[in-house]
């Protein structure tokens, strides 16, 4: 019942204070290991309850909302969380092999879980305020993470991560404050229907305007996206991973769960400066994706690119448009953080993430070239993978609107995005290695190769079940979208009465 | 920097302000205090410590690495709303036992309390550990 | 005394910007450090003002006797001043390290992470691994 919407948050934070305990151990990475299985069987748990009882709530301490705090999981929510277990699963395994026993002794793993708890709560809390401490959990373990170990890269990085992400902070708080000094409550269900009281609509779309600059940053959408692609590159592959899978679709997350649930009233002025905003971000993302020569910093552009996607379903506000958003969430999270894995493998084995020094993977190593295919390919949109659903979703929205500009730059930018793929091919898979090294995936240990080419099959092998079989994911997504259009089922449930 | 009149008022003051952070913390349910404000003076104990010797020795006279104590206050708290579980109410509902019961008075002891304790540690081990790194480095 | 409270958010809101226009980082993060202080004092003018009332409740009693000030934006400036202290002494602490490091606090001069045009990742140097002595090796010795 209710108490499956705690377990997602309270799994981790104690996998995090016990990793933390047994960090001079090897005793550490396992239990995060298990901690994160645990959070998996959670999520999923939390999931099945979701899908058969609508949306779910529960309120902390027993304090009756909009009093106290609430938790609650509708199906975006609660897909988000399930997909953030897969991920952080797939990372937890992969540090087995990738982060030193140095970083591991200075807390890493209970830095991982603390993130992990920060974004499981974000997913499911229904109060801003409670969204505003996770964003913050989340913020100062991603930290953490980013500049563990103080390289030089790391450390100047860390600097514009650090500092732009405070900004953005700040900016939220102030949102929070103005919002709550106009309507006089932080439940979003609660908001949801106090807003439509406001005499004041101008103020508030002005509110609505600093969550989207705070949310933008976050989500990394142009113009605000600079931190990104300055730091993204530089921690250690299994935490470019994570960072690149889950923490810039928080922000999404955000704008999708307020711009649905709380700033739906002036959709002509509000969502169009979205969606230019989104369009204008896929095409920078892409364009800096060209122009990059390093792995890493393609897949980073890379990133902003395809949130410009999942913004633009937003920013339609068509039920086909949010349920291309949701279906390019999860697509996104599993693909991106896959393609960090494999630049991982690739700096292992060949030496660097820059592609004029590496090469000769494809004859070498040709297990990884094909795993590396699947997500590449779906990132671009081939069909059947499922980045192809995903674009065919939001491209259809936007024609159906007839949108036809909007609709042919999401595709040439679809097309820009093969063009950095097959540079990387071309580079680091076609080429023999400029150093005449040879590659191969068996010079690693078996155990440090099964722990970093695992998540990389699992993760792959899902690209290719949603692709392959899309239309149960399509359904779920389309039931999600109709749930964030029309949010009375939320807002009953969190309230406990009829609205 | 040695200086005499620091080093023995802080004998003095350091057990002072550890005595007066417990007692902070235990009236905080009903009263100002709680375990924030109880961690924060306790700290300040060992901060006090600190700064009339050295890290090291401050380091010594905690015994345990703050960073641990940290955490395992996050722990505590966390454990403290799982109790409600187990009556079956919603998470970090709070848990009262009254004992000692005569006439009108009695010791009430709660999860709330726990819970505190646990905020205490954490604010406590934190705060150390960041003065203890920074007063290193500089 | 809403007048006065607007007016100080404003002079620090103003200020903090002023400052964090700076190339100096450290600057920067004084600015964020006085913009933090005015969103809190602006949460707590959003609650509404109410003079000499502290929400507290008479022994037994279930609720105030009179109007009391709201608790609730208390409770929020108290937390977020918890969580912003604890960023900011984080953001000072990596300042510090990154200053020793890499010996500079201008963030113009910060480009070990995204070098300048040609220049190599792994090694800092220029045009694919071949040093190239016509252009300066980073942004400093550029004079930028």
């Amino acid at each position: 019942m209710s108490w499956l919407l705690v377990y997602p948050i309270i799994i981790p934070m104690m996998t995090a204070v016990l990793a933390f305990l047994f960090r001079n151990s090897p005793a550490g990475r396992w239990i995060s290991v298990l901690g994160t299985i645990a959070l998996l069987f959670a999520s999923i748990s939390l999931m099945v309850e979701v899908l058969d009882q609508g949306v779910v709530a529960a309120q902390m301490s027993n304090w009756e909302a909009p009093f106290g705090i609430t938790l609650a999981a509708d199906l975006l929510g609660a897909v988000m969380v399930v997909i953030t277990a897969i991920t952080g699963l797939a990372t937890v395994v992969y540090c087995l092999a990738e982060i030193p026993e140095r970083l591991e002794r200075l807390g890493f793993h209970a830095l991982l879980q603390t993130l992990l708890v920060g974004v499981c709560g974000s997913f499911l809390t229904g109060d801003l305020f409670n969204l505003y401490v996770w964003f913050e959990v989340m913020l100062i373990s991603s930290f953490g993470l980013l500049v563990l170990g103080g390289s030089r890269e790391q450390l100047d990085g860390g600097i514009k991560y650090v500092t732009l992400n405070l900004v953005s902070t700040i900016m939220f708080l102030s949102g929070i404050g103005l919002l709550y000094g106009m309507t006089g409550t932080l439940n979003m269900a609660d908001l949801h229907l106090a807003v439509r009281g406001v005499e004041n609509t101008g103020l508030l779309t002005t509110i609505a305007i600093m969550f989207l600059v705070a949310f933008g940053v976050k989500a990394a959408l142009f113009p605000l996206f600079f931190w990104l692609p300055a730091s993204y590159h530089t921690p250690p592959v299994a935490v470019s991973a994570i960072f690149a899978g889950l923490l810039t679709k928080v922000g999404v997350y955000a704008l999708i769960r307020t711009f649905t649930l709380i700033f739906d009233q002036d959709v002509g002025y509000t969502h169009q400066i979205m969606l230019w905003m989104a369009v204008v971000t896929m095409v920078t993302g892409v364009l800096g994706a060209a122009a990059m020569n390093d792995f890493r910093r393609i897949l980073s552009f890379h990133i902003i690119s395809q949130i410009g996607y999942m913004v633009l379903g937003l920013a339609l506000f068509t039920p086909l448009g949010l349920m291309g958003a949701v279906f390019y969430l999860v697509h996104h999270i599993i693909v991106k953080a896959n393609l960090f894995f494999v630049a991982g493998v690739a700096k292992r084995i060949a030496g660097s993430t820059d592609l004029a020094r590496i090469g000769g993977l494809y004859a070498h190593a040709p297990v990884l070239a094909f795993l590396f295919l699947i997500p590449a390919f779906s990132l671009a949109g081939f069909p059947p993978l499922s980045g192809f659903w995903a674009k065919y979703v939001v491209v259809k929205a936007a024609l159906d609107l007839e949108m036809w500009v909007v609709a042919g730059i999401s595709l040439a930018v679809g097309l820009l995005t093969i063009f950095s793929m097959t540079k990387i091919w071309g580079a680091a898979f076609w080429p023999a290695h400029p150093d005449g090294i040879k590659p191969r995936l068996s010079d690693m240990p078996m155990g440090e190769r099964m722990a970093m080419m695992l998540p990389i099959a699992a993760l792959a092998a899902l690209t290719c079940i949603i692709g392959v079989l899309p239309e149960p994911f399509v359904l779920f997504a389309e039931r999600a979208a109709q749930q964030l259009l029309d949010p009375t089922e939320y807002v009953t449930t969190v309230l406990g009465v009829q609205p | 920097m040695q200086s005499l009149i620091l080093t023995t008022a802080t004998r003095l003051l350091v057990a002072l302000l550890l005595v007066f952070s417990i007692y902070a913390l235990l009236r905080g349910h009903n009263l100002p205090g709680g375990g924030f404000i109880g961690g924060l003076i306790g700290a300040t104990a060992f901060i006090l410590y600190t700064i009339a010797t050295s890290v090291r020795e401050a380091r010594t006279a905690l015994r345990v690495d703050p960073a641990n104590v940290a955490m395992l206050g996050v722990g505590v708290a966390g454990l403290s709303g799982l109790v409600a579980g187990f009556v079956g109410q919603p998470f970090f509902t709070g848990q009262w036992l009254f004992l000692f019961r005569n006439g009108d008075s009695y010791l009430p002891l709660s999860t709330v309390l726990v819970f505190d304790i646990g905020v205490y540690m954490a604010v406590f081990g934190g705060i150390l550990t960041l003065v203890f790194a920074l007063e290193q480095e500089i | 005394m809403e007048l006065l409270l607007a007016i100080t958010i404003g002079v620090l809101v103003a200020t903090s910007v002023y400052l964090m226009l700076d190339r100096n980082v450290l600057r920067f993060l004084f600015g964020l450090v006085l913009l933090s202080n005015a969103v809190n004092l602006l949460i707590f003018g959003a609650g509404r003002l109410t003079a000499g009332a502290p929400p507290l409740i008479d022994a037994g009693a279930y609720a105030p006797a009179s109007v009391v000030a709201n608790a609730l934006p208390q409770a929020l400036v108290l937390t977020a001043i918890v969580i912003g202290f604890g960023l900011l002494a984080f953001a000072l602490a990596l300042v510090y390290r990154t200053y020793m490091t890499l010996g500079t606090v201008n963030s113009d001069e910060m480009r070990v992470a995204e070098p300048m045009d040609g220049q190599d990742l792994d090694t800092g140097r220029l045009g694919l691994g071949k040093p190239d002595p016509a252009q300066p090796a980073s942004g400093r010795e550029a004079g930028i």
